[in-house]
């Protein structure tokens, strides 16, 4: 497959300037003439689909929850970044774009990053003009706070709940269109399947989780915001209905998945407890503005309590390692710093598996009230969690999965490889490259929805004349709506003997193991080996209870993890092909003198998008090489 | 340690529901309450029988989807957290818990503790907004909040959506949520043009959706996971009262004149 990125030519700096003067519009008239299909509604999906609406397109919008505010957009705590410089502290517009590009280590495509830097500053405009009450100074102006892999204060956020109240806003702006009548919501509905017609995207097909009807929507356009795939590990932050559906039946039917290995492991979440556990919960960067992270020096002091360790025996290993930027040293390198120790036997808890983050001396020079009011939500839950008073005694912490870099292949209009099938948010790949700094997502979500797509799909919904909507008769979607009941009565009819979650949890194993935090050949192969067999085990025995015509919880997610299951393996297979380490992606046979990231610019600079080959056979695997034009591809440089 | 869960079953909306009580395998005090169920869920699969339908999503207590009423009190024991942010730890080794869905004419019940809470939607849809069009927003330090508006602005913005507040309610009144939306913009100054038609579209939306009357009884503010002070119910009281004489009344009289 030819992958054409479609950047516009000219100087980085002007580059979305002139191609929002030269793609074509469509007429004010036309376009309630045209529908678009927008799946999810967290922030990318909301934004997408209110703004469309207010275009004038006729809009529906898909989500498997009962309302758009619970996506998981909702959970994001810190904060979104924005090149305001409304502290004065030196901030800009390349400024942002160099840190985001820098921090995801050279693998993101240079001009969509620049575009995100450039439409920041209006995120925040809209945002406040909804209402989104966001932290404010005295003086009644807005207030920041560092994030990690930066040197300036350019984080806007609202307490502990940023994702929260911006998904609130985005919501309200969807609402206000469903109330006007714009947009048709449909809520309990998961999308099964991409509609593909003559080589265009034009429409899908749902299943209701109430009623277990499969029905067909046609459209002139498919916007997928469906978020990413870190469930495929089965333990991480992500909410437990967080899946890969959308974008791996999309795949499956051509849209090329790009750097699925790049997956984001976040340094500070609570650790695991046991083998019931469903969840893990994030504590936010944000904490490491003020909190300092130290494992004792000797490994024979790990059991002792944090209190009675003397502060000379204590390594705050961050602020060692990188001491310009400490504890705020980007995710990546700071969970990697963290397995490290713990490898060391240096790591704190019952399991070993832990290290401290500590507010005393914060206490000291803050008082206990100024960290409450900073950080107070997360303490709360922090001692919900491990019924501990982190006031008085240090946080424990362990990396876990978070995000994922990796998505649907897109080119600079948000445009798949099918035509007319775009992909907003974490869902696509776009701007993070091989790691993503803190209080981007929220940020890369907003762009895409209120200021990237409302554009540029116009320049794709020009070319289609109106009225040419398919009928849901034609063959396509009687074929496809067939394969998806099919599958149900598949995942039905096994009748095993192991529930859907005995095999999450240990696909999420094999994965955590073979392609976390770190990764090599031999493991990787295994991986290839173990998550075949484990799939085959899933569809000889797993226990589908109940049918298909109700509320059916297991089946959800039976068809949620089998695909999973295949997903699994495509990340195996890219983690393999890319025999460097970059950013997230740590191949321990590529470290330098420092034990840190040996990147290989001269034959990784790429973008891997792996192409669907069908059933049994390999995927192939097209490349679409990264030209920098101004920045430097150099090394990551913390210290 | 171990208990009995004493859980309501309803195979479907029209269907007669019932409880029945299911004994735990041995769990940990520090399994969340949500891990119990998926426990037991998983046992139940491995038996025959069908598991316990119940909605949840992110487990951390913001996205506002767990609803269950568990020994007689919305989300549970504890004050100020939902029902996924509740411990084992917080039962008693062999203690009978009871676990039913958040029960309001308004919300009807979709399978044993799921619910139908779509009602909300359809109050937001009538107001619940600035209305602002993308792009169309001045520099966002234009206008300063004060401080002391923007945090109270954030107390009612906090509101997860998760209606336990009308579950614990003797009226099944949406007050509290219709208020904290109501009141987060209200203490804005972007939500100041559509204040009073806000919450005049709201409030009889909240009506016709069959919630009933506040009696303030504070049962609402109890229970609700993200502490929302009753205090916003007043403001939106007096705010209603200024938007009738305002334009309600004006309105109606205008209506009746053109029916007339």
């Amino acid at each position: 497959m030819k992958l054409e990125s479609k950047i516009p030519a000219g100087p980085l700096e002007q580059k979305w300037t002139k191609h929002l003067g030269s793609i074509r519009l469509v007429n004010p008239a036309n376009k309630r003439k045209y529908e678009i299909i927008v799946v999810g509604a967290g922030l990318a999906g909301a934004s997408a689909a209110a703004s469309l609406a207010e275009l004038g397109y006729k809009v529906k919008c898909v989500i498997y929850h009962d309302t758009g505010r619970r996506a998981h957009s909702v959970a994001a705590q810190g904060g979104i970044n924005a090149a305001k410089n409304y502290q004065n502290d030196g901030d800009s517009v390349h400024r942002l774009f160099y840190d985001t590009i820098k921090g995801g280590d050279y693998r993101a495509r240079e001009a969509n990053v620049h575009r995100l830097a450039e439409v920041s500053v209006k995120i925040i405009d809209q945002c406040v003009a909804q209402g989104v009450p966001f932290a404010r100074e005295y003086g009644g102006l807005l207030a920041n706070r560092s994030f990690g892999g930066a040197q300036v204060s350019r984080t806007f956020y609202a307490r502990g709940q940023t994702g929260q109240q911006l998904l609130l806003g985005a919501y309200s702006a969807l609402i206000r269109m469903v109330g006007a009548g714009s947009v048709e919501m449909l809520a309990h509905e998961e999308m099964m399947d991409v509609v593909v017609i003559n080589g265009q995207a034009r429409g899908i097909i749902c299943r209701n989780l109430l009623s277990g009807q499969v029905t067909r929507h046609s459209a002139d356009a498919v916007v997928l915001a469906t978020g990413g795939y870190g469930n495929v590990f089965n333990l991480s932050t992500y909410g437990r209905l967080s899946n890969c559906t959308a974008i791996w039946r999309a795949y499956k039917r051509g849209a090329c998945f790009a750097n699925p290995c790049f997956t984001q492991i976040h340094p500070t979440c609570i650790p695991v407890s046991g083998d019931y556990q469903s969840k893990l919960t994030l504590m936010s960067e944000s904490l490491r503005n003020d909190g300092r992270i130290w494992v004792p020096k000797k490994g024979a002091d790990a059991k002792r309590r944090p209190g009675d360790i003397a502060e000379e025996d204590r390594d705050y290993y961050l602020e060692r390692m990188y001491p310009a930027y400490g504890n705020l040293a980007p995710r990546d390198i700071s969970s990697r710093a963290a397995k490290k120790v713990c490898d060391e036997g240096r790591g704190v808890g019952e399991s070993g598996l832990g290290v401290y983050l500590d507010f005393s001396d914060s206490i000291r020079r803050l008082g206990e009230s100024a960290v409450r009011e900073r950080y107070g939500n997360l303490f709360d839950i922090y001692r919900e969690i491990t019924n501990e008073d982190a006031y008085k005694a240090p946080m424990r912490i362990f990396p876990a999965v978070h995000y994922t870099m990796g998505g649907l292949w897109v080119d600079y209009n948000l445009m798949s490889s099918i035509p007319g099938l775009f992909v907003l948010g974490e869902a696509n790949f776009s701007d993070h490259g091989a790691n993503r700094l803190g209080a981007s997502a929220l940020m890369q979500g907003l762009a895409d929805g209120y200021f990237v797509i409302p554009y540029t799909i116009g320049d794709y919904i020009a070319g289609i004349k109106p009225g040419s909507r398919p009928s849901t008769d034609a063959p396509e979607f009687v074929a496809a709506e067939a394969q998806v009941t099919g599958t149900v009565q598949r995942l039905l009819s096994v009748k095993g003997r192991q529930p859907v979650s005995h095999f999450h949890k240990r696909l999420g194993k094999i994965l955590w193991d073979r392609c976390g935090m770190a990764r090599n050949a031999r493991g990787l192969e295994q991986g290839l080996r173990e998550i075949p067999a484990l799939r085959e085990e899933f569809w000889a025995n797993v226990n589908v209870p109940g049918d298909g015509g109700t509320l059916n919880q297991s089946l959800e997610s039976a068809h949620r993890v089998a695909d999973f299951l295949e997903l699994g393996e495509l990340l195996c297979r890219d983690a393999l092909s890319r025999d460097e380490s970059c950013g997230c992606h740590f191949r321990e046979e590529h470290v330098d003198a420092e034990g840190e990231c040996d990147r290989n610019d001269d034959d990784y600079a790429y973008v891997a998008a792996w192409e669907y080959a069908g059933e049994g056979k390999a995927p192939i695997l097209n490349k679409e090489p990264l030209v920098y034009e101004s920045a430097k591809m150099v090394k990551r440089n913390y210290k | 340690m171990r208990v009995n869960l004493k859980v309501w079953r309803q195979p479907g909306p029209h269907a007669r529901g019932e409880f029945k009580t299911y004994a735990t395998p041995d769990l940990n005090p520090d399994m969340s309450f949500l891990e119990m169920l998926d426990v037991v869920n998983d046992e139940l699969t491995l038996k025959g029988e069908e598991p316990i339908a119940f909605a949840h999503d992110c487990r951390e207590g913001i996205c506002g989807t767990c609803s269950l009423v568990i020994n007689g009190k919305p989300h549970g024991p504890h004050r100020a957290v939902a029902s996924c942010q509740t411990y084992v730890r917080s039962f008693k080794d062999g203690e009978t818990i009871t676990i039913e869905p958040f029960r309001a004419k308004p919300f009807p019940v979709i399978r044993d503790l799921v619910t139908d809470r779509t009602a909300f939607d359809r109050i937001m849809s009538v107001g619940g907004y600035v209305s602002v069009r993308t792009g169309a927003a001045p520099d966002a330090n234009s206008i300063p909040i004060s401080k002391i508006d923007s945090d109270r602005a954030m107390d009612a913005a906090q509101c997860i959506g998760c209606g336990a507040c009308v579950a614990a309610c003797k009226n099944a009144s949406a007050m509290l949520f219709v208020s904290a939306k109501v009141g987060h913009l209200g203490l804005l100054p972007q939500g100041q043009p559509e204040r009073y038609r806000r919450v005049l579209a709201m409030v009889n939306a909240m009506d016709d959706e069959g919630f009933g009357n506040c009696t303030v009884t504070g049962s609402c503010a109890a229970v609700c996971p993200k502490e929302i002070n009753l205090d916003f119910i007043t403001r939106m009281n007096r705010d209603y009262l200024v938007a009738l004489v305002q334009e309600g009344v004006g309105r109606k009289g205008a209506k009746e004149g053109a029916g007339g």
